[in-house]
């Protein structure tokens, strides 16, 4: 696992949205040839899509020949609420870049068998040859995609039952009215997460501090979905200083101490050799 | 090669939508406004065409509910060729960003009517000009001693209501507004009438007290024609039809102003928006030396001289009539009410739309209305380009 320590949630961003063009750009992407990218929705992933907008605008960067799967999207909540992952991906991706709508995945949570969805989902990525990198956010409680505390570490997409936390912290996006929150959610599974071949998670604020402390300094626990991706062999944690304060100042330095190289290796060395010079 | 999507998306562009101007992509399809998160979920879509705005704004066309002639053409008076004179000016129009507009017939003897009305026939827009929404009768029910420019030897009373009325016109197929007066004896019972059959009613003309114009708007009327304009001044006893502004009627009146810089004080304009903002339309009420260059002409039975593009009676300093299109009202009104630009433009295109009751389709650029509008420039109204049904009706030269 790699741990890069970054200044604010605006270098994160910016630090994100490169990563993601290197490995697009070194994929060299064409016809019969997609790059497959794993997506997340909230707070912490929009300056990276804002970045990214920014490189095809500049036509540093094309989506015209990459496959996208997001993460999640409540169940039974019309696509063009704006809580709804499908419309905050249309509004804050999509519909600013070049991507082909049948290359953009998002699970439908008005379908009519939500299970049948699941299954299709990963059908699809798997029809898709797998997931090149998953891109993700956490929960202050260290839940990955919809995979709250306790999810089993090798879940696959699925039916979700939302935490009585998440809906209470989600409430003030439907008028502050608890029973507008959505009760279900469609999610990628953590397992489905841990088959991409590369995995980066972005985490920013004091408020997730104690997360990333409990995905980094301790053990893989189910209580804190994240902590899984110790054990991925191509994970990377993008985070900033706030979110580094419930680590241990050992911790911190020692990645800090790495980080120069391990950003001079993901800017250098060509994204194959990557898996064995760590 | 992929199927044609037959979609076409308009970008890097402001557009106006729900009263507000926001940064956002204008997409369109057979002559509709699309919603583009639909098409890419849904049908899994992209644009076959893609239109660079270079920053300008897009606004719904401008509909004109009252414009009497224009370009040399006078709708009530050249009854030998009606048709030819109506789609002249349909097709000028296009230049000024209205892309619907009814033509308006001023008071005229029956014959005229029977001769001309038939030949008005509403008409759906396109490149050979703005749709016609239907003819706007002005008179001659209205009150001779409001008549303005009106010929009194022709004013009538509607004395058996829709069979008078009916008789003077004859076929009321073409026809979508009638402005009278509503104080003449058979008015209530034709506004009734009238509304039954779908037809607008508008006050105008008239010296109504301000319970006569309420009656009439309780008939079903909802319309009031060039406000302050060949009616009561404002009088604290008794408002008048200017009064309907501020009465506690239940349905949204809806009064026309000429924005022209001339024939209503600035203030006047503050006073109408400020009370009743939602029922402001702005009309051009042009007539038909509109759009001429300056020199002489003869105009219907008038001889007219143009300066500076003001057109006077030959000889006299004697107005015969606005000569502003609607985009110059729409700028004149923005500068002199110093509202929004949000406003000015919806009191031109939203507004009318509303008070026709076609702001189902038009309007507005809302995802199934008819892909009906204008790419303007925000600083000045000064248009680039006119669309009617998604098709481009008018380019201005890039010089």
């Amino acid at each position: 696992m790699r741990l890069i320590i970054l200044e604010d949630a605006g270098v994160v961003a910016d630090w994100a949205a490169r990563f993601v063009l290197q490995r697009i750009t070194q994929f060299a992407p064409g016809p019969g040839r997609h790059f497959v990218l794993g997506l997340p929705t909230g707070g912490t992933p929009l300056g990276m899509y804002r970045r990214l907008i920014d490189f095809y605008k500049e036509g540093r960067l094309s989506f015209k020949y990459v496959t996208t799967f997001n993460m999640d999207e409540y169940v039974g909540l019309p696509r063009d609420h704006p809580e709804s992952y499908h419309y905050y991906m249309w509004n804050e991706f999509f519909k600013h870049v070049d991507i082909d709508p049948g290359n953009a995945h998002v699970l439908d949570g008005n379908a009519a068998d939500l299970v049948a969805e699941c299954r299709r989902f990963e059908d699809l990525i798997a029809a898709a040859g797998g997931v090149h990198l998953f891109i993700g956010g956490i929960g202050p409680d260290g839940h990955i995609a919809f995979n709250e505390p306790g999810s089993s570490l090798v879940s696959r997409t699925r039916v979700k039952t939302l935490a009585y936390d998440t809906l209470e912290a989600n409430k003030r996006f439907f008028g502050n009215d608890i029973s507008k929150v959505p009760r279900q959610a469609l999610t990628v599974g953590v397992g489905t997460v841990m088959d991409a071949k590369e995995v980066m998670i972005l985490i920013t604020g004091v408020h997730k501090s104690l997360a990333l402390a409990k995905a980094v300094e301790e053990g893989v626990n189910h209580m804190w979905t994240v902590s899984a991706f110790q054990q991925h062999a191509q994970a990377l944690f993008v985070c900033d200083e706030d979110a580094t304060l419930e680590l241990r100042v050992k911790t911190v330095k020692y990645f800090k101490a790495l980080s120069e190289e391990h950003q001079k290796m993901i800017e250098g060395v060509p994204v194959d050799e990557q898996r064995v010079i760590h | 090669m992929k199927p044609k999507s037959g979609l076409t998306r308009f970008h890097n562009c402001y557009i106006l939508r729900d009263s507000k101007i926001i940064k956002e992509d204008l997409w369109i399809r057979d002559g509709k406004i699309e919603n583009p998160e639909q098409v890419f979920y849904v049908e899994q879509l992209q644009a076959d065409l893609t239109v660079n705005c270079e920053g300008l704004l897009i606004a719904p066309g401008f509909i004109d509910i009252q414009i009497n002639g224009g370009w040399g053409v006078d709708f009530s008076y050249d009854s030998d060729n009606v048709k030819e004179g109506v789609r002249k000016v349909a097709k000028e129009l296009l230049a000024h960003g209205v892309t619907s507009f009814c033509p308006t017939m001023v008071t005229s003897d029956v014959e005229k009517y029977h001769k001309i009305l038939p030949l008005i026939k509403k008409a759906e827009g396109g490149k050979h000009g703005a749709t016609v929404l239907g003819v706007h009768l002005e008179g001659p029910f209205i009150n001779i001693a409001k008549k303005g420019a009106h010929m009194e030897e022709y004013i009538r009373t509607p004395d058996k209501g829709l069979q008078t009325i009916e008789e003077v016109y004859g076929s009321l197929d073409n026809v979508v507004i009638i402005t009278l007066a509503p104080e003449l004896p058979g008015a209530t019972a034709a506004i009734k009438e009238l509304t039954d059959l779908g037809i607008k009613v508008a006050l105008g003309h008239s010296t109504a007290s301000l319970a006569e114009g309420e009656k009439g708007v309780e008939c079903g009327a909802n319309l009031i024609t060039h406000l302050f304009n060949a009616m009561l001044p404002f009088h604290h006893r008794d408002p008048g039809l200017v009064g309907l502004l501020a009465s506690t009627t239940k349905n949204q009146v809806f009064y026309g102003i000429i924005s022209d810089g001339i024939h209503t004080h600035p203030a006047a304009l503050r006073i109408a928006s400020r009370t009743n903002p939602e029922g402001l339309v702005l009309v051009s009420d042009a007539v038909a030396s509109q759009g001429l260059a300056d020199g002489n002409y003869r105009i219907g039975p008038q001889l007219v001289t143009v300066e500076d593009g003001r057109a006077y009676v030959t000889g006299t300093k004697v107005l015969c009539g606005s000569t502003a299109a609607l985009d110059a009202c729409v700028a004149t009104f923005k500068q002199s009410l110093d509202c929004s630009i949000e406003y000015a433009l919806e009191a031109a295109s939203l507004h009318p739309a509303k008070a026709l009751g076609v702001d189902n389709k038009k309007g507005k650029l809302n995802f199934g209305f008819d892909a009906d509008f204008v790419i303007l420039n925000p600083e000045n109204f000064k248009i680039a380009s006119t669309w009617i049904a998604g098709e481009c009706v008018f380019e201005c030269d890039k010089k």
